[in-house]
């Protein structure tokens, strides 16, 4: 407890990680009070022909779309699915990632090189043209793109926990707790799993921008969940058809997945800045967020 | 011999990789679907037809035999066929490789010629107003949409200005011409009006990929360039009275860029499989797009052929780029 209130606060000093909080604060709140922010909650569903293409004005924040829907109320309840994918989608990768990395990293057997060698074969592929494949072969919904990602995604973790549990076991700490016969069990939970739960959170963070931005891609190449599902990559997507004129109409959806995106990738530089003091004293070392092109 | 030795293992694991991926494609693509026949037969087809295109596509024998046959077929360069244009998803890939090559080769020397100046800059001055500025640009990089920014491109500069084409690589005919690059077969030919032409509408394509490659670069860079600044070498030459500007472009930059071009290399792959999304949003006539349609048409064969196509070339330009970081980086040699 006291440990998470420390690292609070060190974010809270650190301007750009506060940012990336407040951003993803907003989003949260966005999301659970959809119901009560939204100036037209019924707009998910129902459908204003007359009222199609309106500019943003006083009655409709951010216009409405081509169906007439309020697209800010839309917006509000597709904080929801970005929240739900992304979340899952890192839970999955995590609840998958990290056993395998602590097991293939403690051990030393063929089944660590095989398990690593899987993680390759992953990693060796852009996240978003595998996740294509999947998505493509389940068929576009919901549940498909959160699974697309998560299998896509957890070699990342794997990879990071494997190193960083083969750098710890040459601690005096470990050997002494496995000579006084600790269990590989105990172990592993206990005195390992601590030690590299930093560079985790880290990835968790950045791991959400990643994957929402995907997800989002996939959305708008017509895999994400059909309409009338108000998914911000897909709104997108539909809006093509109305430019130049219809301007709010894609640029509200892209604004929100930018600042979510930019929310979570600040907090994990942030995170990586107070967890993780080798590379502060290394003075301005590379900051977390991963390679990302063409998402 | 060191080197020798790294390099080899590099390469024995390259085809247990490739073939691991190629198994994980054949999973997606035989195994996942509840049948796969009925997919490719389509909607419309009668239970006889399903199981006539069963036995012809060799989908009734047990899945190991089909996944050697599988392996057999890509080994001889065989991806299939398309299912809508009926032709070689081999022969479909490579018309439009050259545009793929392009409009990779041009996003990233912009990202690379932008970046890692922009980088040095940034490190040189580091807390500065421009630092800042530059941190703003690069963390926009990475949290912005390919596909949105180029709509957002499109909307400025091809709608609202006018200045460039809204999308595709050439309104006419191609230059004449051998590399099937049209800036370079343009310039061969010294068609003038068509290389303006292909600059125009490669232009917002190439801004849109080089973003987030560029922000990358400028942050590897940047760190780069400090980590090597606190090193003894400098202060050695810089009590040697060396020019500043000879230390930091020549000594610094030199050591500095071991894990730049290292993200340029990796950058390099993922455009070349593929800029799946930035190319469907510019009607680009490349590998991305073809890749797209086959989604959008349901063409199966040609999704899983893009498939394994594209984490061939990753697979082959990730091994090439460890292989020329041993040789460039004696470091790595000793590890």
């Amino acid at each position: 407890m006291r440990g998470a209130l420390f690292v609070l606060a060190r974010l809270a000093r650190d301007r750009s990680a506060l940012v990336g909080l407040v951003l993803i604060l907003a989003l949260a709140l966005a999301a659970l009070l959809a119901p009560v922010l939204a100036t037209h909650p019924g707009d998910v569903f129902e459908i204003h022909p007359a009222k199609r293409l309106q500019p943003p004005g006083a009655q409709h924040l951010f216009g409405t779309d081509r169906m007439g829907s309020d697209i800010y109320s839309r917006l509000l309840y597709g904080a929801r699915i970005t929240i739900l994918i992304g979340v899952i989608a890192v839970g999955a990768s995590l609840a998958i990632g990290v056993p395998v990395g602590l097991a293939a990293g403690y051990y030393h057997s063929w089944a660590s090189d095989l398990l690593m060698r899987v993680s390759d074969i992953f990693l060796a592929v852009p996240q978003v043209v595998l996740a294509i494949a999947i998505a493509q072969t389940l068929g576009p919904s919901l549940p498909n793109v959160i699974l697309a990602l998560s299998v896509t995604y957890w070699p990342w973790f794997a990879r990071l926990v494997y190193a960083e549990t083969r750098s710890l076991e040459k601690e005096v700490f470990i050997e002494s707790t496995a000579a006084l016969g600790a269990s590989p069990l105990r172990l592993i939970a206990l005195h390992v799993l601590p030690n590299v739960a930093s560079p985790i959170i880290v990835r968790a963070s950045i791991g959400m921008g990643f994957t929402i931005l995907t997800a989002a891609a996939l959305g708008f190449l017509g895999l994400g969940p059909p309409p009338p599902t108000p998914e911000w990559g897909r709104t997108i997507a539909e809006s093509r058809e109305f430019l130049p004129d219809a301007w709010w109409y894609a640029a509200a959806p892209g604004l929100a997945i930018f600042l979510t995106v930019m929310g979570f990738n600040l907090l994990g530089d942030g995170l990586r800045d107070v967890l993780d003091p080798r590379i502060r004293r290394a003075g301005g070392a590379v900051r977390a967020s991963a390679v990302n092109a063409d998402v | 011999m060191r080197a020798l030795a790294l390099v080899l293992r590099r390469l024995v694991w390259f085809p247990p990789t490739l073939l691991g991926l190629l198994a994980v494609t054949f999973v997606i693509s035989r195994v996942i679907p509840a049948d796969p026949v009925a997919l490719v037969a389509g909607e419309t087809a009668t239970p006889a037809q399903v199981a006539a295109l069963r036995s012809q596509l060799g989908f009734d024998r047990p899945l190991p035999v089909q996944f050697v046959d599988y392996v057999g077929r890509l080994a001889r360069g065989d991806l299939g066929t398309s299912l809508y244009t009926t032709r070689p998803i081999a022969d479909d890939l490579a018309s439009r490789l050259a545009a793929t090559i392009e409009l990779t080769l041009v996003a990233m020397a912009l990202s690379v010629l932008v970046g890692i100046p922009l980088g040095v800059v940034s490190a040189l001055w580091r807390n500065s107003v421009l630092d800042h500025a530059l941190r703003v640009i690069t963390v926009s990089g990475l949290a912005i949409a390919s596909f949105w920014l180029g709509i957002m491109l499109q909307l400025l500069f091809a709608m609202r200005l006018g200045w460039t084409p809204l999308n595709g690589r050439l309104a006419g005919f191609p230059p004449r011409g051998v590399t099937g690059l049209y800036l370079v077969d343009a310039v061969l030919a010294g068609d003038w009006a068509a290389f303006t032409a292909a600059l125009g509408h490669i232009a917002l394509p190439a801004a849109t990929l080089a973003f987030p490659a560029l922000a990358t670069l400028v942050r590897f860079t940047r760190a780069g360039v400090l980590e090597v600044m606190q090193s003894g070498f400098v202060l050695y030459e810089r009590a040697m009275g060396l020019p500043p500007s000879v230390i930091v472009w020549k000594y610094i930059l030199r050591s500095a860029l071991t894990s730049t071009v290292t993200q340029i290399g990796l950058l390099f792959g993922i455009l070349l499989a593929g800029a799946v999304v930035t190319e469907t949003v510019f009607d680009w006539p490349g590998i991305g797009t073809y890749a797209v349609n086959s989604i959008i048409r349901s063409d199966y064969n040609a999704v899983m052929g893009f498939t394994v196509w594209a984490g061939t070339i990753f697979l082959a330009v990730n091994l090439l780029v460890d292989l020329a970081h041993t040789v460039v980086d004696p470091r790595e040699r000793m590890s």
